[in-house]
């Protein structure tokens, strides 16, 4: 799939910042006043900020109230659902640390069901697709919340939660990724049941129906080459996952904790990079990839 | 709403034989015409004259080569396009209603209007059926000509899509499956009418019809009392023709 | 209610008015429907009552507002301001072009007209351009058909009246079997695609003969991969087979083709070879009633394939027995031509058994009675359901001419011509060799020629050689280089005049013909030949006046640019005097007429040639007062008359009691009339006419009642072709005309009366051993030639051309997806990117034809794939073969036709880095044009 800006910065940032309004609806911690007006600042702007992030890869934005209408069927719909809904609850929530000093428990509790929810809902956009083997699986949900979770952990200081959460989240993913090489060979889909020639021989992608390139090819077919796969999941495990939880492990200071966030984000978005330009999509089939 | 109809009153959908397309591409042309003139959003092309073309296609076609485990390689010709299916994963992932599959005959369509292009129905299709427009920002698709075959501004027998009216080989075939003795229906059971991907549970209404045999190492021994001499050399020959023309009352048919 | 749908508007309106006309991105000529929108054409479709494509419609048709509407398309006559090759015009008013072309043209015409060179493309108004060259006086005009198919069409004309090439076409309803030889796409595109589909469709049979398996032969189900240039093998290993067999159809032979005819076998007779005739010239044949000689066409005659005939001493014997001696011989066994043809014995044979099979064990008879030329009545048509086609793969060989006779001989052998479920004849066809025109060449200066200049020779006093003879031809066609040279040799034009072989010329005049590029061998050299002066610094050609509608790659080495309008904005004609779009069973015409008006300073090049041909006075185009007589071609279409009776168009002529078909005069509303009609007129022929065409009474008087010809024309097929015999008898010294010494073998060699294969040319001009490889182009279905490219939907789906190169080259060569190679012939290499294809003939490499383009032309911009990554295997042929140890360049062209040799190419292949673009690279040229958008977003009803 293309690593388009716009869906790695969204699920990176909006899997953070409801990460992190989990830990602040479940209270901890519980700031209040201009402590807590920063915590929910940082938890709205990565969160709003990813959403509005995806919707620049909407050709048509403005229509964006759309997407509300069918949550009976549509995850992106629910997404947008419980995303709003998540942010309402944490704003009155939020409202009530900061201006009144008010922890309004069951709502913060509510608050923090709808983030995950909200993660929970994003994560289903991928895992659905029968499409894109790599992501229709259990690993994608359990990875996008266990991030969610320790990274939210991260950021709200959560030391103690953030060390194990981010170690089962590296744990998913290193199971993802292992699962995830071998998933699209393994449902038994190939250019031969693509094209239902595969009774009659050995199918081989000839002439492309086009020379240039076209949406399809843009959107769907992405190769990675193996070593540069390699390198960077190296890179990802190391940023997001290794050095924060070494420098969590150290005594806490400030820099410390600001150096294994962003080594975190950092890590994260090349591990979501990866996410999409590794996912290979059926429709590769027809152009004699995979 | 993008929950798909329980039951379709008629399922339209196009039959393709692949033993026959010779890959013109007249039918993929002829799609693009009509449909940038047509429903909807006209397809657009970028850098249209420049170093990367690229636009919008509804059909597009294919080859791909096959080799056999014994024989020479075949080439096949593949056109593609929406196979309008019966469990369109494109209209239930569609988060604006835009995407959905009407009831009266299952065609799959894309209401413009309501259309944020997500780009999230391209996705879910496991056929590359859809493709984001450009220029409109909205999501474009195979429309099965729905403003032809009920357009009471056409004739009668002009009342099809415009890639099956155009196709030289008459490859394409347009017609309801949900009816067993339609064309549609009875190419594809005799023919042995296929459905792409089948493991998606798509259930695509198009099918398309294999190949047949080709190149079947015919039995020689059959066709050998064909080739038996009459004459191995002129002399012989001669002898044979004056033989085998005494046998014709002088230029009889 | 959960399932909730928008309102459809479902009959929307389609168009304000359908505009019916002719289609132009291909020789096919299609009918269109245009509808247009706010006066604008807004879609194209076929035209379901069309004879040619009933509907139907391919890609470059469908796409034809793409090239309406193409940026390239040129607007204004043009005349050069910087150096030839630069592309640098100014935009000049129509008074100037014509001011500028008469300065040019009158004087050589008073003086020598051979000094204009006219020739002209791909066009279909061929019947005009000659009448204009005619009426100017120069011997020096032909079209593309020299460098395209000749041998197709000479072969089958001079074999049986008619040939493949738009000539004629399988019996689709009834053929069981269809054999299809090295045919990529052909001109009739449509018919042969609804052809096959109708075929397949019944679930006959379809088997194809060529190095590449992909269009045509992708369906077929049998694929015969040949080795290029080696079909006649194969075809007269058929016949061995076949006739060894017996598997011939005797009947047929005996009383339609001239198998019975007698043969002089006398060595010392000036006649030997020839036909045994009577005082008037009728070739004789033994009448089995008699057991007398008699006329091949008196009445009642049955002749006799077997008796021989000893007259004053000297032996004749039937064309059949000398067929047998040579067909028989162990030489044409399958086992003797299966390495050279690359098909393995038993293959042959099996195609052999399925030909004999399907024509002699299910036969087609229909009920239908007729009458034949000999007074003849037959109660039934009973047809072979064999039918073959054939094109270029074939054709452009240099043993072209006598592979496409070969597979001739097959069809009349198993008596599949105009036969049910064979090859049927179109009208105005079938017309033997001897009811054509023959070639003239007698120029007078300020008068017109002598008559038409192509035409068919029948022996060597027929050529065109000056007093002292040389050729009399700028091509040198119809000269001892390629005698039957029926098309001329467009290829050769410009070689021959940069030489001043034969002779010098002034002034060069083509039209739609992409010279400088894809329609020229050796494009490089060609270039440097319309650019190279003399020692003044003149050019060597002094003056181009050249039209195309768009900013081509020619167009940059022309001095005056007349610019022609689209193909939707003029009048044209596709005529019966012309390359007719009749299907077997009708006679048909069409036009073009503008649906649209031009919003640009251009003109229909025809009209053009009517003001220019009055403003030089030219006879049939000024009145008797000196002024024009044709306004424009429309005018021209309309009231120029051919022979009495007979006009451009055959439709809606004027008679006594109002419109009539055929013959009349003209009528004033002849063009209203097919406007009204969709575009075309077409007259089925009657059921009783619709086979046997050459021999059948019923047609042949239908035909004289048509205007095809003023009398009954029958005749029989040629197995043995005389005129070849002709040729060949000088070249052994016999007659007043002799060719020169050094063609003497090579005549004899090739013009053999009877079908003959004879290795490539090529091949023994080169070393094979280093040059193993074939090399081959194809035509894509989705292009045409060189201009498809500035079509913005066309070129998304043929932006560039690989080279396909089979997997056992592949593997040896090592090539990796991704990889370039180095392509070199005797003459030339490219760099060039490769691709493997396995069904492939081991030895071949291919690539699709014309796709490559000159970086600046055709309002392309800036690094296009088409520039960079496409490419022309032009560079790699050239017009001569490389020297022989005489010194001698031979034209690379059939000995016999002059039809350019294209597909004999040899290279070798090896592997290349990848360059920054295909190699040779031309550099830019300057556009006459402005700069094309770059997006796209058309809705034309908005
Ligand atoms: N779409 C489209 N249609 C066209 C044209 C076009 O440019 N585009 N051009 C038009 C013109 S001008 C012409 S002349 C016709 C030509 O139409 P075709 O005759 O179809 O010409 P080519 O495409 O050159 O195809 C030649 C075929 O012969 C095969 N071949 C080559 N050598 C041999 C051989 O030795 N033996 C055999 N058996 N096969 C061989 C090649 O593989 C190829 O398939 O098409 C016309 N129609
Ligand atoms: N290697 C290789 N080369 C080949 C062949 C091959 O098989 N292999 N095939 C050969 C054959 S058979 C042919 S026919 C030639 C074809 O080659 P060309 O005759 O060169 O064909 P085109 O490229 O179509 O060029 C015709 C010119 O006509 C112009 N034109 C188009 N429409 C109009 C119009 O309405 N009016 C005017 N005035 N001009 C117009 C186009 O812009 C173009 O410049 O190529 C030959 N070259
Ligand atoms: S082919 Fe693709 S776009 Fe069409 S209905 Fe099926 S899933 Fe949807
Ligand atoms: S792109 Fe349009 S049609 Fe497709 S899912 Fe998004 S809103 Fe629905
Ligand atoms: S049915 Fe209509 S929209 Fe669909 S591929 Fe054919 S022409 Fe295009
Ligand atoms: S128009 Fe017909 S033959 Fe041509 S590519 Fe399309 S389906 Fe195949
Ligand atoms: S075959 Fe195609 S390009 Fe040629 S005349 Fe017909 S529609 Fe036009
Ligand atoms: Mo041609």
């Amino acid at each position: 799939m293309h690593p388009a800006p716009s869906v790695i910065l969204f699920t990176t940032f909006s899997g953070l910042g409801f990460g992190l309004l989990f830990w602040l609806g479940i209270g901890m911690p519980g700031p209040t006043g201009w402590v807590a007006f920063t915590f929910f600042a940082i938890a709205y702007l990565m969160a709003v900020g990813g959403l509005l992030a995806s919707t620049f890869h909407l050709g048509h934005p403005e229509r964006a109230i759309k997407a509300f209408s069918q949550w009976k069927t549509s995850w992106l719909s629910r997404e947008a659902w419980v995303s709003v809904a998540a942010l309402l609850v944490m704003v009155v929530y939020g409202a009530g640390l900061v201006f009144w000093g008010q922890a309004t428990v069951p709502l913060g509790l509510i608050g923090a069901a709808l983030s995950l929810l909200t993660v929970a809902t994003t994560s289903m956009i991928y895992t659905q697709l029968k499409t894109v083997p790599r992501w229709n699986h259990w690993s994608t949900p359990a990875l996008f919340l266990s991030l969610s979770l320790g990274g939210g952990a991260l950021l709200a200081g959560q030391v103690r939660f953030a060390l194990p959460l981010l170690s089962v989240a590296a744990t998913v993913q290193i199971i993802a990724w292992m699962t995830g090489d071998g998933r699209f060979r393994g449902r038994g889909t190939d250019i031969g049941t693509a094209t239902g020639l595969g009774t009659l021989g050995r199918v081989k992608a000839f002439e492309p129906p086009h020379t240039g390139t076209n949406y399809l090819l843009r959107e769907f077919v992405h190769v990675v080459g193996r070593r540069h796969s390699m390198k960077l999941r190296l890179l990802s495990l190391l940023l997001g996952y290794g050095l924060p939880i070494l420098l969590l492990m150290l005594p806490f200071s400030h820099i410390y904790a600001g150096l294994a966030v962003v080594a975190h984000v950092a890590g994260i978005l090349a591990s979501r990079w990866l996410f999409f330009a590794e996912a290979e999509h059926v429709v590769g089939l027809y152009y004699g990839r995979q | 709403m993008t929950e798909l109809p329980k039951t379709t009153a008629r399922k339209l959908g196009l039959v393709i034989d692949l033993d026959t397309c010779v890959g013109c591409h007249a039918c993929v042309v002829s799609c693009k015409g009509w449909n940038t003139e047509n429903y909807g959003a006209p397809l657009s092309d970028q850098d249209a004259y420049g170093e990367a073309p690229s636009g919008t296609f509804l059909n597009r076609v294919h080859s791909y080569e096959v080799q056999p485990a014994e024989g020479t390689a075949k080439l096949i010709h593949f056109p593609k396009s929406c196979l309008h299916c019966e469990d369109a994963p494109c209209v239930t992932v569609c988060p604006t209603g835009a995407s959905y599959k009407r009831t009266e005959d299952g065609i799959v369509l894309v209401n413009e209007q309501d259309c944020i292009g997500c780009g999230l129905c391209a996705w879910a299709c496991p056929y590359g059926a859809r493709e984001l427009d450009a220029a409109e920002g909205v999501m474009k698709k195979c429309t099965l000509c729905v403003d032809r075959i009920y357009n009471e501004n056409l004739p009668e027998i002009d009342r099809e899509p415009a890639c099956v009216r155009t196709c030289p080989a008459g490859a394409r075939h347009f017609g309801d499956f949900a009816d067993p003795d339609s064309k549609v229906s009875r190419l594809t059971a005799d023919r042995g009418g296929m459905d792409l991907m089948p493991e998606l549970g798509t259930k695509p209404v198009n099918k398309y019809l294999p190949p047949r045999p080709r190149d079947a190492a015919q039995d020689i021994d059959i066709l050998a009392p064909y080739l038996a001499p009459v004459a191995e050399e002129s002399k012989g020959f001669v002898a044979w023709l004056d033989k085998a023309l005494s046998a014709i009352p002088g230029g009889s048919n | 209610m959960t399932h909730r749908q928008p309102h459809l508007d479902t009959s929307p309106k389609v168009s304000d008015e359908v505009r019916k006309t002719t289609c132009y991105m291909c020789a096919c000529r299609c009918g269109i429907n245009v509808h247009m929108k706010a006066g604008k054409v807004a879609y194209i479709e076929g035209n379901r009552d069309h004879p040619v494509n009933k509907g139907v419609l391919c890609a470059k048709g469908s796409a034809g507002i793409m090239q309406v509407n193409a940026p390239s398309r040129l607007r204004a006559p043009l005349k050069r301001v910087g150096p030839r090759g630069s592309g640098q015009f100014e935009e000049i008013s129509w008074d100037e072009a014509y001011d500028i072309a008469e300065s040019w043209l009158r004087p050589i015409r008073e003086t020598a007209p051979e000094k204009l060179a006219f020739f002209t493309g791909r066009d279909q108004s061929q019947s005009f351009t000659s009448l204009w060259a005619q009426s100017f006086g120069t011997p020096n005009y032909a079209a593309h058909g020299g460098f395209c198919s000749v041998n197709m069409a000479t072969a089958g004309i001079y074999t049986m009246g008619g040939a493949f090439w738009e000539f004629g076409q399988p019996d689709w309803d009834h053929t069981k079997l269809f054999i299809l030889f090295g045919v990529a796409e052909d001109h009739d595109s449509n018919p042969i695609k609804m052809g096959i589909g109708k075929v397949k469709g019944r679930g006959d049979k379809v088997i194809g003969v060529n190095p590449i398996r992909t269009g045509y032969n992708a369906v077929a189900d049998d694929w015969y991969g040949i080795t290029p240039g080696t079909d006649g093998l194969l075809i007269l290993s058929l016949i061995h087979c076949l006739m060894k067999a017996g598997k011939i159809d005797l009947d047929y032979l005996a009383q339609f083709t001239n198998a019975p005819c007698l043969v002089n076998e006398d060595p010392a007779s000036p006649q030997q070879g020839l036909l045994l005739r009577d005082e008037e010239g009728n070739p004789m044949v033994i009448d089995r009633r008699s057991g007398k000689p008699a006329r091949w066409d008196g009445d009642g005659v049955e002749p006799d394939l077997t008796a021989t005939l000893r007259q004053k001493g000297v032996t004749h014997r039937p064309v059949l027995h000398h067929m047998a001696d040579r067909y028989l011989s162990d030489d044409y066994a399958p086992e003797a031509v299966a390495e050279a043809t690359g098909i393995p014995a038993a293959r042959i044979r099996q195609l052999a058994a399925e030909i004999a099979k399907t024509a002699f064990d299910a036969p087609v008879v229909l009920d239908r009675e007729w009458t034949d030329f000999r007074g003849k009545t037959h109660k039934s048509m009973v047809g072979r359901p064999v039918s073959f086609h054939a094109m270029r793969g074939i054709s452009a060989h240099s043993n072209g001419f006598q592979t496409c006779r070969a597979l001739h001989t097959l069809q009349i052998l198993i008596g599949a011509v105009e036969t049910p479920g064979g090859m049927r004849f179109k009208p105005p066809y079938p017309k033997p060799a001897t009811a054509h025109p023959k070639p003239h060449c007698k120029v007078t200066p300020g008068a017109p020629l002598n008559g038409p200049h192509l035409g068919f020779v029948h022996g060597p006093e027929d050529l065109c050689l000056k007093d002292d003879g040389t050729p009399a031809r700028i091509d040198k066609a119809f000269s001892w280089e390629n005698p039957m040279s029926a098309h001329g040799l467009m290829h050769m034009v410009i070689s021959n005049a940069h030489a001043g072989d034969p002779y010098r010329i002034d002034t060069l005049f083509m039209y739609m013909a992409n010279m400088s590029w894809n329609s020229s061998m050796n494009t490089s050299g060609t270039m440097k030949m319309l650019t190279d002066v003399d020692d003044n610094g003149d050019y060597l050609i002094p003056h181009i006046i050249y039209s195309d509608a768009y900013s081509s790659e020619m167009v940059a080495y022309a001095d005056l640019i007349l610019p022609d309008t689209t193909y939707l904005e003029r009048h044209d004609c596709i005529s019966l005097l012309d390359r007719p779009i009749c299907e077997a069973d009708a006679v048909a015409d069409a036009i073009r007429w503008p649906v649209i008006e031009p919003d640009r300073n251009v003109k229909g090049f025809q009209s053009a040639l009517c003001d220019l041909g009055a403003r030089l006075g030219l006879p049939g185009f000024v009145n008797e007062d000196g002024s024009q007589k044709y306004a424009d071609y429309a005018d021209y279409i309309t009231n120029h008359i051919r022979r009495p009776g007979i006009g451009p168009l055959a439709g809606w002529r004027m008679g006594d009691k109002g419109t009539q078909h055929g013959r009349g005069d003209p009528n004033a509303a002849q063009i209203d009339s097919y406007i009204a009609n969709g575009g075309f007129w077409v007259e089925h022929v009657p059921e009783g006419a619709a086979y046997y065409k050459p021999f059948n009474r019923a047609y042949q008087n239908w035909a004289v009642q048509m205007g095809f010809y003023d009398s009954p024309q029958p005749y029989i097929f040629q197995l043995y072709a005389e005129p070849l015999r002709r040729f060949q008898l000088a070249a052994e010294g016999e007659g007043r005309i002799q060719p020169p010494d050094h063609l003497r073998d090579r005549i004899i060699a090739t013009m053999d009366p009877l079908p003959i294969w004879y290795a490539p040319i090529e091949d023994s001009h080169i070393d094979t051993g280093e040059f193993p490889v074939h090399a081959l182009t194809q035509r894509p279905m989705a292009m045409y030639h060189s201009w498809g490219s500035q079509n913005a939907w066309l070129r998304q789906i043929h932006g560039m051309n690989p080279l396909y190169v089979p997997t056992k080259i592949w593997r040896e060569t090592g090539f990796k997806p991704g990889d370039w190679a180095r392509v070199s012939s005797t003459h030339g290499e490219i760099v060039v990117p490769v691709v493997e294809m396995a069904a492939l003939n081991d030895n071949t490499v291919w690539t699709w034809n014309a796709i490559g383009k000159r970086k600046g032309a055709w309002a392309l911009k800036g690094n296009t794939p088409e520039a960079t990554k496409g490419f022309l295997l032009n560079h790699l042929i050239h017009e001569l073969l490389p020297a022989k140890e005489d010194g001698m360049r031979w034209a690379n062209s059939d000995p016999i036709t002059g039809q350019a040799a294209w597909f004999d190419l040899r290279v070798k292949i090896e592997k290349a880095a990848k360059p920054g673009a295909t190699q040779p690279h031309h550099p830019e040229i300057g556009s006459p044009v402005p700069a094309a958008p770059a997006n796209l977003t058309w809705k034309v009803g908005e």
